[in-house]
């Protein structure tokens, strides 16, 4: 109940400031964004690159989406379905969504209940090679009952069944646009692709790909005062350093977007006064994932492979000691890596789940502060002790450690940084990095993707979108765990498995209380960390800028950071 | 000479063929993902599809041929169909090579990003020969005096200080200090009035300014010790001995001779104004071919990248045939027959 009222007052003071005195449409002129990695498609359906979601966010619009508190807000439907409202069956099977009347392609169209079917239909067609698939797992059908009310049929209960259609992933199509483009042909629809018709407040006049993007305010849009501003310029390409300048400095753009810049130097431009640095916290974390298998090339097949049921026989000769890890964990000054590497973009976690804020639990807060002496103290007792060079032993096994990562800049000073301090706690640490495009490539051939983990310690982000933390939680059962005879498919990199944990997550699954949900989460999370079979380091926001003449920007971690452009004005 | 063009022709073609293929074989076994970059909310069955839908199921030597065929025969057909009107074969289904991030025909996107790249990259092209053969004459005759050890020192600077610093500089003093020129590349303005031609003026001074000082000081110092090796030679004696003027000697005897190896080195770098400036263009924002590579190769987008360098290759064989002729022609000593 406390939720619930939360989320309403949260609401009246999001609608309070997003209702201010609004001029005519097209008033305020031209508006520039600017993303340095340059959209390369308008379709998200043939794209999962956020740069590309973004952009098409302004104009194709779903049902449903999140505003920056994480609330579900109806978009294009007039209102969430929820079993209260009998928008959601009892056996939490089948969501109908109502669709508000009137909504208008930029055509002059209407968009259908229709229109919402084929979206379903294109993405799950296999040939479409849809990369929002997943949105549209476990669905039986998609019905239009009448010409504005949708029915989704799941094949499993849902207690969370807010995928399809919600959220700029899952946004709507027009039908009579992309008819022809269903499977095999969707790769072909150029024109379709590069210029989707849409319900959102601007149409693409021009797309150029890789590079710029020319909207114009939609004539048809179901607001007739919005978007103040009548031409949207999205510029892509560069760098992230520049296009912080650009905002910040020269004033010639006026927001810009992912500034992942070092701190220092982002303070000094936002010194020159011509523009805001915002940030927003959305579910990633960057974390240590911890091998809990052997991944000793002298093994060949069996590197990295969990054997034997709930024993694992194939045990990491020194990390499947508890001490080994919570010392690993306690050694870090995790507010170090922050002030270095993420100022504004980054805080200290704790918790593999940090957000929503529901979720986040405070059990662990013990890693917040570093604690070497007790780091030690743990070592000492468990019988790894110094070696002649230093470096801590028992019976033969060194603690050595390879620690494998991305290459990034930021992420190589972490690294440093995190080798220097197990350095003080008597752990040996060789450092690597590899190419962004080998080690998340799934290049089954390759032995240096993240899933096939054959190092001792890796170092990646992850996140999940949407705030239903249900199919996250579901990646550390043991069925999940990375292995050959999954091809490395699994999500589940640390080979961590306990069948209590599994219980909970089975659980999780049929549970359609938010007090249920919440709580199971966080034993779920707290079981994860207090084992230490991830260690978490840093939530990570995403940080944008925007010109001081910009007004009614909310930085939206939960959906596109366009959400609400509508509402964009020229002060 | 007519002969020995055909010739060349003919053995470019296998030297092609070995090229398109090698190319192939590094970009295939590279362990380079187009779904790498997706974000990791994607799920790996969902990646396996996406890979399927863009053809990557199939053998290499299929792949290969496929790409082969498409490039050696769909795609100029389809530039006479498009371009001409003239269709020749089945045009309406005819398969094209298709980008994989952007999905839409690779040969499009070239012909998209191709003007911006003559226009930027071409001009500070123009321009570095044009300052540095004044230059080097200047510095060669003048050699060890105050020009020539300025001449020196700029050109050394701009040779060994790299586009990405001498951009990043321009932009700081040029666009945030002084905000005389924008440091965003309009690619949308179209040039139809006076005032779009000053901001079209005004948006290719730096990166065509970055990149002519850097070619011209490469080629001013060839220039100088081209001139500064035909100074001494007999000819030259003879000349002067002749009675003819100092002016004459050094713009009509010793230019001409000392231009040929410049001329030919100007052939062999016109290859290199098609593959843009990768880096100028990146920090310019300039979409050019350049910049299309780079995204590309970021991206995995393999149809792309190999598109793009085997026509970089195309250029380099068929410009090293032009300086070869015009090698021929400028020095009449030599000849291929």
């Amino acid at each position: 109940m406390k939720y619930i009222i939360s989320t309403l007052l949260t609401l009246a003071i999001a609608v309070g400031i997003a209702s201010p005195v609004q001029a005519k449409r097209g008033s305020d002129g031209q508006l520039n964004l600017l993303y340095w990695q340059a959209p390369s498609t308008m379709n998200p359906n043939l794209s999962g690159g956020t740069k590309e979601l973004e952009a098409s966010s302004v104009v194709l619009e779903p049902l449903g989406r999140y505003d920056e508190n994480g609330n579900l807000l109806p978009w294009l439907a007039e209102v969430i379905p929820t079993v209260a409202n009998g928008g959601i069956s009892k056996d939490l099977t089948t969501i109908t969504w109502k669709i508000k009347k009137g909504i208008k392609w930029s055509d002059g169209s209407a968009l259908t209940a229709d229109d919402a079917v084929f979206t379903y239909e294109y993405c799950s067609n296999p040939d479409t090679g849809c990369t929002q698939s997943n949105y549209w797992n476990d669905i039986k059908s998609v019905k239009a009952v009448n010409s504005r009310t949708v029915k989704i049929e799941f094949t499993v209960p849902k207690p969370f069944p807010y995928a399809p259609f919600v959220g700029y992933n899952a946004p709507i199509l027009q039908k009579a646009q992309f008819d022809g483009c269903q499977g095999a042909k969707a790769q072909e629809c150029t024109e379709q692709n590069f210029h989707p018709i849409g319900t959102g407040p601007f149409k693409v006049v021009d797309f150029k790909p890789n590079d710029v993007i020319v909207f114009e305010a939609n004539p048809n849009y179901r607001d007739t005062s919005k978007p103040a501003f009548g031409k949207l310029v999205f510029k892509g390409g560069g760098d992230a350093v520049s296009a912080a300048r650009a905002v910040l400095e020269t004033g010639e753009m006026d927001y810009a977007w992912n500034l992942q810049v070092e701190p220092e130097i982002l303070i000094k431009m936002e010194q020159g006064g011509r523009g805001k640095v915002v940030s927003a916290f959305g579910t990633s974390v960057e974390r240590l994932m911890v091998n809990f298998t052997n991944p000793d090339p002298s093994l060949g097949d069996m590197r990295s492979e969990y054997i034997g049921g709930n024993n694992n026989r194939n045990a990491h000769p020194y990390l499947s000691d508890y001490n080994v890890r919570r010392a690993l964990s306690l050694a870090i000054d995790r507010q170090v890596l922050v002030d270095a590497g993420y100022g504004k973009a980054g805080k200290i976690s704790c918790n593999v789940l940090p957000a929503p804020a529901i979720y986040a639990s405070s059990a662990n807060d013990e890693c917040k502060t570093p604690n070497v002496a007790e780091a030690n103290r743990l070592l000492d007792a468990a019988g790894w002790k110094r070696g002649s060079d230093g470096v801590r032993q028992k019976g033969g096994v060194r603690i050595s450690i390879l620690y494998q990562t991305s290459t990034n800049s930021v992420r190589q000073a972490t690294q440093a940084f995190i080798k220097e301090m197990w350095k003080q706690i008597g752990v040996e640490t060789e450092l690597r990095n590899l190419s962004a495009s080998v080690f998340f490539g799934g290049d089954i051939s390759s032995p240096d993707t993240y899933q096939k983990f054959f190092t001792d310690i890796e170092m990646y982000t992850n996140n999940f979108s949407g705030t239903d933390p249900q199919t996250y939680m579901s990646n550390w059962t043991c069925k999940e765990m990375a292995q050959k005879r999954n091809k490395w498919g699994g999500n589940n990199m640390p080979r961590w498995c306990s069948p209590a944990y599994d219980a909970l997550s089975a659980k999780m699954s049929i549970s359609s209380a938010m007090k249920d949900r919440i709580r199971l989460t966080k034993e779920m999370n707290d079981m994860l960390m207090q084992d230490y079979a991830m260690i978490p380091l840093i939530h990570r926001g995403n940080v944008s800028a925007h010109s001081n003449t910009l007004s009614g920007v909310r930085m939206n971690p939960w959906d596109s950071e366009l959400w609400n452009i509508a509402d964009w004005t020229r002060k | 000479m007519i002969h020995y063009i055909f010739r060349r022709t003919l053995i470019a073609i296998p030297t092609l063929l070995v090229i398109s293929f090698i190319i192939f074989a590094i970009l295939d076994l590279a362990p380079n993902d187009p779904t790498g970059n997706l974000p990791m909310t994607v799920p790996p069955e969902v990646r396996a599809k996406i890979r399927s839908s863009l053809g990557l199921d199939e053998p290499m030597h299929i792949r290969f041929g496929l790409w082969l065929v498409q490039f050696c025969v769909n795609e100029p057909l389809n530039l006479l169909h498009e371009g001409f009107g003239i269709s020749i074969g089945d045009a309406e289904n005819r398969t094209r090579i298709l980008s994989w991030a952007t999905r839409s025909p690779v040969v499009d996107l070239i012909i998209q990003r191709t003007p911006q790249t003559l226009w930027v990259v071409g001009l500070s092209y123009l321009f570095g020969i044009l300052i540095a053969i004044p230059i080097g004459i200047v510095s060669a005759y003048r050699q060890y005096s105050w020009f020539d050890q300025v001449g020196t020192f700029i050109s050394m600077v701009g040779f060994s200080v790299p586009t990405f610093f001498t951009g990043m500089v321009a932009i700081i003093i040029f666009s945030v200090q002084l905000r005389w020129f924008p440091m965003i590349y309009d690619t949308t303005l179209v040039v139809d009035s006076w005032q779009n031609f000053v901001s079209q003026v005004k948006q290719m001074i730096m990166p065509v300014a970055v990149l002519a000082l850097y070619n011209a000081s490469q080629l001013s110092r060839f220039m100088r010790a081209s001139i500064l090796d035909n100074l001494n030679l007999d000819y030259v004696r003879t000349a002067r001995a002749k009675g003819r003027s100092e002016r004459a000697v050094l713009l009509i005897h010793v230019l001409r001779n000392s231009l040929i190896p410049v001329v030919t080195l100007i052939a062999l770098g016109i290859p290199t104004i098609f593959s843009g400036a990768i880096i100028t263009e990146q920090i310019f924002r300039v979409n050019g071919l350049g910049q299309l590579l780079i995204i590309a190769i970021e991206g995995a987008d393999i149809p792309l990248v190999q598109t793009l360098t085997f026509i970089f290759a195309v250029l380099i064989v068929f410009f090293n045939l032009i300086a070869d002729v015009v090698y021929g022609i400028l020095d009449p000593r030599i000849r291929y027959d």
